[in-house]
């Protein structure tokens, strides 16, 4: 079937199978592979999007139901949040493999756009979902501590 | 960009490599060699015609920093700009890129620094003595008189960037032992805070995975596998699998290990992978379940069938303990363990004309090629290997079966061999695919005077060994002992008496791998376990207990105890406290943990890891940091969750809600002490793994009093958060 979405601000036109997750159309169809497959069962964050600016597991997310959001990807994460992220990330040298990492900067921002100067206590429940094999979390919480101070300065 | 503007043939169109004006690297002789053309050579470091430099990086990237590491020595044997060297990954070529420790190209054993630490630096030096030759000719001054600062020659007013002498110097003949710095004029090289080469692509989502590779044409295929390991088809059906959409075609695999499926895109070969009804013939399967098993190792390792250390057995170190005062005697159990990288394993097989190409994170091109070649009737020249970034490893990656790499030949021949094949497999496949951590059983009997002094040490191990039966057998295996179930206990630093290290080999069916530090997953946690023991029976305190196993007259030893007392000060470590201390020896790196933790009704939070580290000198202190903090996660999440268990034969886990990972509320606070040192560089990617599971259990002995052998720790009854 034809759907259209909006992804990154751009509506695009994708054939898909009705039931495909937009974490494979996004992968498979449009190469936009910033979004990452790690485990298809909600357990990872490795595929997390925002749909209308809430962060979102893409491997849940039907393509039927996609057509219903703005989507962004982290090809597409520009806001002033976005970028304080990203920076936070290269200052901290967070990334070690990286593979998780495009979704634990879509959390980040996510988090940091709700909640400007999270706890501790809120770090952990809100990146909770994200998992980061190489264990870079000590690092994630600089990096959330750091964009948020860059945020309120 | 697409994914497929970034293979290897691509990337050289794009990035001119035949402008090249100056590559240093390996000539048919094997000493260093300059020449104006990658293609005539395969270069470390390569400087374009605009001064650009490029570090030719001759490892892969699995996280641990090699991107940074081996072109830090390049930059700073040269003087580059750090911020404008860029890195290429080196394609397969064992004679010009071989890992020096190996004898092959490939990465492991946290070897990557280690072998590469004079090559890279000299071809480094090498460029720069060359470039300074060519514009002492130029500018027409002696050579003595130029210096380099960030990229740029300079003398008197005279100044240039590398690319204004490279053709000069690329004609001009290579010194046959360049002059490498000394230690004090290192700026790049120890240097607490250089940025890491891969951060960017890496926080932007532009960094190319496998998983991210598309060429032109490709079809994508899952394998179903036998659900129970040794079991071959014997037929299928895939009439359900025909009714998923971008179905489109399933065969059974030439080994008859499991049925290929080909769709139109990985979600559609999952799917109707799924979809298939598979007949399995099981009679040379594993189809124990873990329980027997354990309970068979019970059996085989009361008889060793091996003596590791020469010259004693356990029954002649058990002779001793008539003598003792007190017999400390403990059992220690071990799961099997998925190494679950975050990138499920996956390639890509292009065809090309002379051959095909492999995009892979591939950890061992000098396996995969000849691998690739043999099923693909090639010759493994005609195997290109595109390296690209590996989404984790630790051990996974490297294969000596080259597993993965197998499957997508074999799929890419039944197709045809005329069309690109992208295997990739899902989280349940790699939960359920084996190539374990071996399960283990360790036995000590241990008796001590009245003084608390140690009379014997009799240390019966049971373990699948890795090495047997694998293309590695010769380099590991010696008189019957797989070296890798008894690293870290039979080379045991700590000078005991009356000390044997019985071994028997566990037979099973289920394949098994070096799992990030290999051996000493297992034999860190239980004679560091049994060292607190001895220290808690006797009344000692358990760092000085150690400290008097030592002898700091031996290099290693001192080195050892080193680790052990910055650990101690550093952590303000005082005799009576309820924390956990480990320490652990393993590639040629010493690691001393201090562990603190806090219990609440049963529930214990690790708050904080004090990690002491002699890696030789620290080319990178900020990795080496990352690398301690990392592998403190990686060895806490396996410790606390996770296991692999069997019921007849069938893995029961299957994703991580069932096969749990470390989450960033249970990560401690670590707090990394680099000790500095003169001595050659050592691994830093495993080391901090073993001390660290048995530091925990020590610090949960000391507060709760309950001493846990049979891992994971959540069996013991208690939880973790
Ligand atoms: S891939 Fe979606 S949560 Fe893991
Ligand atoms: S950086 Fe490797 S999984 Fe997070």
């Amino acid at each position: 079937m034809q759907y259209e979405i909006k992804v990154n601000g751009k509506t695009q036109k994708v054939e898909a199978e009705p039931g495909t997750p937009l974490l494979w159309v996004l992968r498979d169809e449009l190469d936009m592979t910033g979004t990452k497959f790690g485990c298809g069962v909600a357990s990872c964050g490795a595929c997390t999007v925002h749909l209308d600016g809430t962060p979102s597991r893409a491997c849940q997310t039907f393509i039927e139901d996609a057509v219903d959001y703005d989507i962004t990807t982290i090809e597409g994460a520009e806001t002033k949040v976005a970028k304080a992220v990203q920076e936070a990330w290269r200052e901290e040298d967070v990334v070690q493999c990286g593979y998780c990492q495009s979704g634990q900067i879509m959390s980040a921002i996510g988090l940091l756009t709700e909640n400007p100067s999270p706890s501790e206590e809120d770090i952990n429940s809100y990146m909770n979902g994200n998992a980061c094999r190489c264990a870079t979390y000590v690092r994630i919480k600089s990096a959330i501590k750091r964009a948020s101070d860059k945020l309120e300065a | 960009m697409t994914a497929t503007t970034l293979s290897r043939r691509h990337f050289l169109q794009a990035s001119g490599a035949g402008a090249a004006a100056l590559v240093i690297g390996l000539n048919a002789k094997g000493a260093l060699a300059a020449s104006t053309s990658a293609s005539d050579i395969n270069p470390f470091v390569r400087i374009e015609a605009d001064g650009t430099v490029t570090a030719i990086l001759k490892h892969f990237e699995m996280g641990q920093g090699t991107t940074t590491g081996l072109t830090t020595l390049i930059a700073e044997e040269l003087d580059a700009d750090w911020n404008k060297v860029a890195i290429e990954f080196a394609p397969a070529d064992n004679s010009k890129y071989a890992n020096l420790l190996f004898g092959m190209q490939g990465t492991g054993g946290s070897t990557a620094i280690a072998n590469s630490y004079m090559q890279y630096r000299q071809a480094g030096a090498a460029a720069r003595q060359l470039l300074i030759e060519a514009a002492a000719k130029m500018w027409k001054v002696p050579a003595a008189d130029i210096r380099i600062e960030n990229s740029i020659l300079m003398n008197g007013n005279n100044k240039a960037h590398f690319g204004e002498f490279a053709a000069m110097a690329a004609k001009m003949p290579v010194p046959e032992k360049p002059a490498i710095k000394e230690p004090k004029d290192f700026r790049l090289i120890g240097k607490a805070d250089l940025p890491r080469k891969d951060s960017h692509g890496k926080t932007d989502g532009t960094a190319t995975f496998a998983i991210d590779v598309k060429v032109p044409g490709m079809v994508y295929a899952a394998i179903k596998r036998s659900p129970r390991f040794g079991g071959v088809v014997t037929s299928f059906d895939a009439s359900d699998a025909k009714d998923v959409g971008g179905f489109l075609d399933a065969k059974t695999l030439p080994n008859n290990a499991g049925v290929v499926v080909f769709a139109k895109n990985t979600w559609a070969a999952f799917q109707a992978r799924d979809a298939l009804t598979v007949e399995w013939d099981f009679s040379k399967a594993e189809s124990r379940s873990s329980d027997q098993i354990s309970a068979d190792m019970k059996t085989v390792i009361e008889s060793p069938e091996f003596n590791t250390r020469k010259g004693i057995t356990n029954a002649q170190s058990e002779e001793k303990l008539g003598m003792a005062a007190k017999v400390v005697e403990q059992s220690f159990d071990f799961p099997f363990l998925a190494h679950a990288p975050m990138e499920p394993v996956n390639c890509v097989i292009e065809p090309t004309e002379n051959g095909v190409t492999v995009h892979d994170g591939c950890q061992f091109p000098a396996l995969t090629q000849p691998v690739v070649a043999q099923v693909l009737g090639l010759k493994p020249e005609q195997v290109t290997i595109n390296t690209v970034y590996a989404g984790g490893s630790f051990g996974r990656r490297a294969n000596p079966t080259s597993d993965y790499h197998l499957e997508a030949a074999m799929a890419f021949a039944l197709l045809g061999k005329s069309k690109a094949v992208k295997l990739v497999w899902s989280r349940e496949d790699d939960i359920h695919g084996g190539y374990y951590r071996p399960v283990a059983r360790h036995q000590a009997k241990i008796g001590v005077d009245k003084d608390g002094k140690i009379l014997n040490w009799s240390h019966k191990i049971a373990a699948k060994s890795i090495m047997k039966g694998t293309s590695f057998e010769a380099f590991a295996v010696h008189d019957g002992v797989d070296h890798s179930s008894v690293e870290g206990i039979a080379d045991s630093l700590y000078g005991l008496p009356e000390f044997a290290v019985g071994l028997s080999d566990v037979q099973t069916p289920v394949p098994t791998l070096w799992w990030r530090s290999v051996g000493h997953t297992h034999t860190a946690y239980a004679i560091e376990s049994l060292m607190d023991m001895v220290a808690s029976e006797t009344g000692q305190d358990p760092i000085d207990l150690r400290l008097s196993l030592l002898d700091k007259s031996d290099t290693k030893q001192r080195r050892f105890a080193g680790v052990m007392e910055a650990a101690r000060d550093k952590s303000g470590w005082k005799k009576g406290n309820k924390r956990g201390f480990a320490a652990h020896y393993s590639f040629n790196t010493y690691v001393a943990v201090v562990a603190d933790i806090s219990v609440q009704d049963d529930t214990v939070h690790v708050d904080e890891v004090h990690v002491a580290v002699d890696c030789g000198v620290a080319i990178n202190p900020d990795v080496i940091r990352a690398q301690m903090e990392g592998g403190v996660g990686y060895a806490l999440g396996a410790i606390l969750h996770s296991e692999i268990t069997l019921s007849d034969g069938e893995v029961d886990q299957t994703n991580f809600p069932d096969y749990p990972t470390l989450r960033i509320n249970e990560m401690p606070k670590v707090n990394v002490h680099i000790v500095t040192s003169n001595e050659a560089p050592t691994g830093v990617g495993e080391p901090a793994v073993p001390p660290t599971g048995p530091a925990v259990a020590n610090a949960i002995f000391a507060v709760t009093g309950k001493r846990i052998t049979d891992l994971p720790m959540i069996k013991s009854g208690l939880s973790f958060s």
